[in-house]
């Protein structure tokens, strides 16, 4: 069984962010960046099932060449190897030209199964998924809680606003994941280790059969044309409880002046 | 002249609140575009609501009254959405910004070429296109979004951006759609749906008032006293990531960087210290309590009424407070 794990850069959610105000694309200067929180829910899926059902697991990040951390801290949680797409024609991509570029290097793999984290910290879109399912011509079940392979078929609970839906299909397919789907491990220090040799095919555009005119910033089916800072917050009331709770009918009178009693 | 379409997202026969807030979106958009208002209801029961969605601003309601709409995995819908664009002519459609309608629309994007904008919490129109308001970087950065020149455009729009009014339109016309789907739309079939909701609370992010609780409750049992508070103020519940590893309630409720994101008009966090991964999911909430023993926390930065203090001393007496001056 082959798996493959597309994972993102995004920029720390601890760290500032900013917009380059020329391209309105994500400021990389300075920012730190790390790989995304929810993929560290995705690879442990797919380890688990390099080690319950042998699977050979490939991590797959479309980013520049600065990237490449990115691809050996994902490396290092036990993944085998790694195809890294770098080409300037994919840069300021939206979600759907991500998806394009995304899908075609997946047309250069062999795969019975695709993980995803279910979204991005980033811009949360959460539609690349579905939209590299909708161009492979493959199912989309995604927001998977839980994951069962046996033999061809994929068993998900997709989790949604009020449970989750069984579902099921044939594979190969495309999935993504929540995470309360597992508990990730940390990577061990033979596993860090081990990362600086595994395999990374890094591919251009060209090689993958990626249709420049259907990606980058300038190919974009949405954009964006302005962006500002929240306003910062003013100071509220911050009062300290003696103990007795007398500080709860001061919220209440806080409360009732804002009409929400 | 054309049509401005609204996917409907709706359960037990009745369209969700933030059908009727997209269905007074799309109204002010179509008022400048030149287009009419049509619904889309896929899956059953679409005729009992012809009437509610015409009085909020639907002139047609495409209709696909059939179980085969949500029996299997999002390709139906898309199909069935696919055919209305097509006959219909209509450039831009809206959708509830919920997990499962995110994949038909991407889906949906991808056949009729077109681009997605989620979680929209505003809309304009400028040169006959469609600018929306996203909040990216949990609301960090407030951008403004638009289409390519001759794209469907594809809009995502967030709970509670909108207040549903109605226009004082008579009922929907009522439009039965024949949907014939490709072997591929019944690949995927959704086996069982587990309903896990126990209570009549509203979700955390339709809800106007949301009570979160953290790792500051110590148990499980912290939560009981989240929902009596919840329901003297009408409110959703949710909780810290701390909370739901714990297993003190469940993942689906979770508020942050990796599980939902929270804008209610009050959200009232108990034992929750506001880290910035807590903080993406809940900071654009227009009014922020925060009930924390450490005043140190950071969620009192963002505070716009704090207590320092236990919150098993104050919240059963704010719980008290409420009850007695709602009389």
């Amino acid at each position: 069984m082959k798996v493959i794990v597309p994972v993102k850069r995004v920029p720390d959610t601890a760290g500032e962010k900013n917009i380059d105000p020329n391209d309105k694309t994500v400021d990389r200067d300075g920012i730190e960046s790390v790989l995304c929180p929810i993929n560290e829910f995705s690879i442990e899926e797919a380890v688990r099932l390099k080690e319950s059902q042998g699977a050979e697991v490939k991590v797959l990040l479309m980013g520049p060449e600065s990237a490449q951390p990115i691809v050996r801290k994902a490396l290092s949680y036990g993944l085998d190897s790694a195809v890294q797409i770098t080409d300037d024609a994919v840069a300021g991509s939206d979600a759907i030209g991500t998806a394009k570029a995304i899908a075609a290097a997946l047309k250069n793999e062999e795969f019975d199964l695709v993980i995803f984290g279910n979204q991005a910290t980033d811009a949360r879109t959460c539609v690349v998924p579905a939209a590299v399912a909708e161009i492979l011509g493959l199912p989309s079940l995604t927001y998977a809680r839980h994951l069962e392979v046996d033999g061809d078929k994929v068993v998900v609970h997709r989790e949604h606003e009020e449970g989750y839906d069984v579902v099921e299909s044939t594979l190969p397919a495309i999935v993504s994941v929540v995470e309360a789907i597992n508990e990730p491990r940390y990577p061990s220090f033979k596993g860090i280790m081990a990362a600086k040799s595994k395999p990374l095919d890094v591919k251009s555009a060209a090689d993958i059969g990626l249709d420049t005119s259907e990606v980058g910033m300038a190919n974009a089916n949405a954009v964006i044309t302005e962006f500002e800072h929240r306003p910062p917050k003013e100071a509220g009331t911050i009062v300290e409880d003696d103990g007795s709770g007398a500080t709860a009918a001061q919220l209440a009178d806080w409360m009732q002046s804002k009409k929400f009693v | 002249m054309g049509e401005l379409l609204v996917l409907i997202d709706h359960a037990e026969g009745q369209p969700r609140k933030l059908s009727l807030q997209m269905l007074t979106a799309a109204n002010q958009v179509a008022s400048q575009t030149g287009d009419t208002v049509s619904a889309v209801w896929l899956g059953e029961g679409a005729s009992g609501a012809a009437d509610v969605l015409g009085r909020h601003g639907a002139t047609k309601l495409y209709a696909w009254d059939s179980p085969d709409a949500l029996g299997y995995v999002t390709l139906p819908q898309v199909e069935a959405l696919q055919q209305v664009m097509e006959t219909s002519g209509a450039e831009i459609l809206f959708f509830a910004s919920t997990n499962l309608i995110k994949d038909v629309a991407a889906r949906l994007a991808i056949r009729v070429d077109g681009g997605v904008i989620t979680d929209a919490t505003g809309v304009e129109v400028a040169d006959g296109r469609i600018v929306a308001t996203k909040e990216i970087f949990g609301g960090e950065l407030i951008t403004k979004c638009t289409f390519a020149d001759g794209r469907k455009q594809i809009v995502g729009i967030s709970n509670n951006a909108f207040a549903a009014e109605e226009t004082g339109g008579g009922a929907a016309e009522v439009v039965n759609l024949d949907v014939s789907l490709s072997e591929a739309a019944t690949a995927a079939k959704v086996t069982n749906v587990e309903k896990q909701v126990t209570s009549d609370r509203p979700d955390i992010a339709e809800a106007a008032v949301v009570v979160a609780g953290g790792r500051g409750l110590g148990d499980e049992q912290g939560f009981e006293l989240m929902e009596q508070l919840a329901d003297v103020l009408g409110a959703g519940v949710g909780a810290s990531r701390a909370a739901t590893d714990a297993g003190w309630y469940p993942h689906r409720y979770q508020i942050g960087q990796t599980g939902r994101t929270v804008s209610p008009m009050l959200y009232i966090g108990s034992g929750i210290s506001g880290a910035i991964q807590h903080r993406a999911g809940m900071q654009t909430s227009q009014n922020i309590i925060a009930i924390n023993k450490d005043g140190e926390a950071p969620i009192f930065s963002i505070a716009d009424f704090g207590i320092v203090g236990d919150l098993y001393t104050v919240v059963p007496k704010l719980i008290e407070e409420l009850q007695a001056r709602k009389g």
